[in-house]
């Protein structure tokens, strides 16, 4: 890993801690734009998590560009030495894999498809070397996930899988993007996993929906007061769910009681490296206690 | 609509008309773009006209202007591209405040330069905060008129005026912006992942002439008609996908130049995506975004090559230009 510092303009510095991802390099610049957040530079306006990246958008009329440069360098041994460990909550994310939605969109863009004639599903199960679709179902929503990223449009999270290299799901996105992805589609591109927050275009391979919105521009849902239910280092745990159950929690979202699954739980890397599968029950755990 | 109340009626909404103010900051860390006026020194203009604040909220229209009937007298000023207002029909001129009755509708002449008007209203549009702001953000369905650009038949609610209009004034050409017809220079910082592409393309990518394509919104705008840029060969990198202009996705600056495939720059403004997986050759200066605003479809462009003391410089003379606004309008 070489950190890599470019201005983006008179108003940004883009800081780049590697150029692949990895959970190290996710959590480098985690803790390093967290380290940039907590010494409130005067002049700093925003600061933007990624998954192996982060900006800060600035004032050059408050603080000069080198100057702030100079400090944001000061802030990478810290990042170094820091404990990988963070405090933060697991979600629990209902999906309802294959879906009737999802399905339809998918078969309607199938032209733009790398596999005009399977699922997105059965294609990333194929070439992600599952035998079928439930064990590829049962690796998606095996292992917990964490935010890397919020972004591209409001409030939609990027997620990395809690798993070795080995185990990362791998699928390119689709040849030409659709215009049109349902709201609320668990998607995959790349090595990383999607929520759509809205309805659009998108090029990620669609495996499900949740019934959970996470985005509400118009504050209705108790658990979106501030709009937004996910932050960068939020942990994931997609849950498989059947019609029935998807169904139910429709009509709780409809009615405004729908609430969320979510609890407090600590992350440490170092632990997490020493016992993938042991810490990941773990933090599971902390869902269903 | 009730004669008298503080609002007006859209009779026509023009081709893209919304809500904007100067932005919602602070949020771009959960994808949700700062927005507001694409032209933000124009809708400052507007609003010192009519006796607003700088950061009333007001109309941004491109490239066809609205029909509004209002139902009480106020004051109006219009500025930005060159679309001359008219009340009942009476042309009136731009960069000037001027009054409006009730029951009278402003309507718009064809645009002759430029691309979006803004329309300040004394008191500003009264559309609830959200996040601190009165912007429309349409992609998130978030602020202005009910989330979405105005449509027929919307009534909107005009503020309380705080301030003194500036009547029989008009904001002199040397203060205004020029609207640019052709020989357009768009200042760009080379950067971010600048070395990706090999130096031929460096070359050519600030030697080619653009135009704007017409994908030209509030996100971004697309340009074409340069070479294409080539790629210094690498193995891409665990995460990034497999074209050579992917990267593992990062933030976007505000006007950031993404080349997706390497073949149309796409420069990202006020609604921009907050991030995504496409590399980026470097970012227009902050001086020169407001310009962007301004620019139509097919419209000759050409990146130039400049330095953070260049770019800081040409936000001096930015600066200069509303202190010479607030010096004439107090003066």
């Amino acid at each position: 890993m070489k950190t890599r510092y470019s201005f983006g303009g008179d108003e940004h510095i883009f800081v780049e801690i590697d150029e692949e991802m990895s959970l190290e390099a996710f959590f480098k610049s985690l803790s390093m734009s967290k380290a940039v957040r907590e010494a409130t530079i005067a002049g700093v306006t925003e600061i933007c998590p990624a998954n192996a990246s982060f900006q800060v958008r600035f004032d050059p009329d408050v603080i000069a560009p080198e100057a702030l440069l100079t400090r944001l360098k000061s802030f990478e041994a810290v990042a170094e030495t820091a404990e990988k460990t963070i405090d933060t909550r697991i979600i629990e994310v209902p999906v309802f894999y294959n879906d009737p939605w999802t399905h339809e969109t998918l078969m309607r863009f199938r032209e733009r498809h790398q596999d005009p004639d399977a699922t997105d599903l059965e294609y990333a199960a194929r070439i992600n070397d599952y035998p079928s679709v439930e064990t590829f179902i049962e690796a998606h929503s095996g292992a917990p996930w964490f935010v890397s990223m919020v972004g591209f449009v409001a409030g939609l999270p990027f997620t990395y899988q809690l798993v070795e290299r080995s185990r990362q799901i791998e699928v390119p996105k689709y040849l030409r993007p659709r215009t049109d992805t349902p709201r609320l589609t668990v998607g995959y591109g790349g090595c990383f996993g999607c929520i759509y927050s809205v309805r659009g275009a998108g090029g990620y391979q669609m495996f499900g929906i949740t019934p959970m919105p996470i985005y509400d521009p118009k504050a209705e849902q108790s658990y979106l007061k501030d709009l937004f239910l996910f932050r960068p280092g939020d942990i994931i745990r997609f849950k498989p769910i059947d019609r029935e159950a998807y169904d139910a929690a429709i009509a709780d979202v409809e009615a405004g009681r729908y609430e969320p699954k979510i609890a407090s739980v600590h992350f440490s890397l170092d632990a997490f490296n020493a016992d993938p599968e042991g810490f990941n029950a773990k933090l599971l755990e902390a869902l269903d206690g | 609509m009730a004669d008298g109340a503080a609002m007006f009626e859209v009779v026509k909404p023009g081709l893209l008309t919304s809500v904007q103010d100067l932005g919602r900051p602070g949020y771009y860390h959960l994808g949700l773009p700062i927005s507001g006026a694409m032209d933000r020194f124009a809708l400052i203009a507007a609003n010192r006209l009519v006796g607003n604040p700088d950061g009333a909220a007001g109309l941004e229209a491109v490239f066809l202007g609205p029909v509004l009937k209002f139902a009480c007298d106020t004051t109006i000023a219009v500025t930005g591209a060159v679309m001359a207002p008219k009340v009942d029909g009476v042309e009136q001129e731009l960069w000037s405040a001027f009054e409006i009755k009730a029951g009278q509708e402003l309507a718009f002449g064809t645009l002759k330069a430029g691309a979006r008007i803004y329309i300040a209203i004394a008191g500003g549009v009264d559309v609830p905060e959200v996040h601190g702001s009165r912007s429309t953000y349409a992609l998130g369905a978030l602020g202005g008129f009910e989330g979405r650009p105005l449509k027929a038949g919307d009534q909107v609610k005009i503020g309380a005026a705080s301030g003194a209009a500036k009547l029989g004034v008009s904001i002199p050409e040397e203060i205004r912006r020029i609207q640019p017809a052709s020989g357009v220079v768009l200042r760009a910082m080379p950067g971010l992942y600048w070395h990706r592409i090999t130096e031929e393309s460096q070359g050519s990518f600030f030697e080619d002439s653009w135009k704007v394509a017409p994908e030209a919104d509030r996100i971004g705008y697309r340009f074409r008609g340069g070479r294409s840029l080539d790629f210094v060969p690498r193995k891409q990198p665990f995460g990034a996908g497999s074209d050579p202009s992917n990267i593992v996705d990062s933030c976007y600056p505000y006007g950031s130049i993404q080349v997706p495939g390497g073949t149309e720059p796409i420069v990202l403004h006020r609604d921009a995506v907050s991030g995504g997986g496409y590399f980026m050759v470097g970012t227009v200066i902050s001086a020169d975004m407001d310009l962007i605003g301004q620019l139509q479809p097919h419209q000759p462009v050409r990146f130039e090559s400049i330095d953070m003391d260049g770019a800081l410089a040409a936000r001096r003379d930015e600066k200069g230009r509303l202190e010479a606004l607030g010096a004439f309008l107090s003066g």
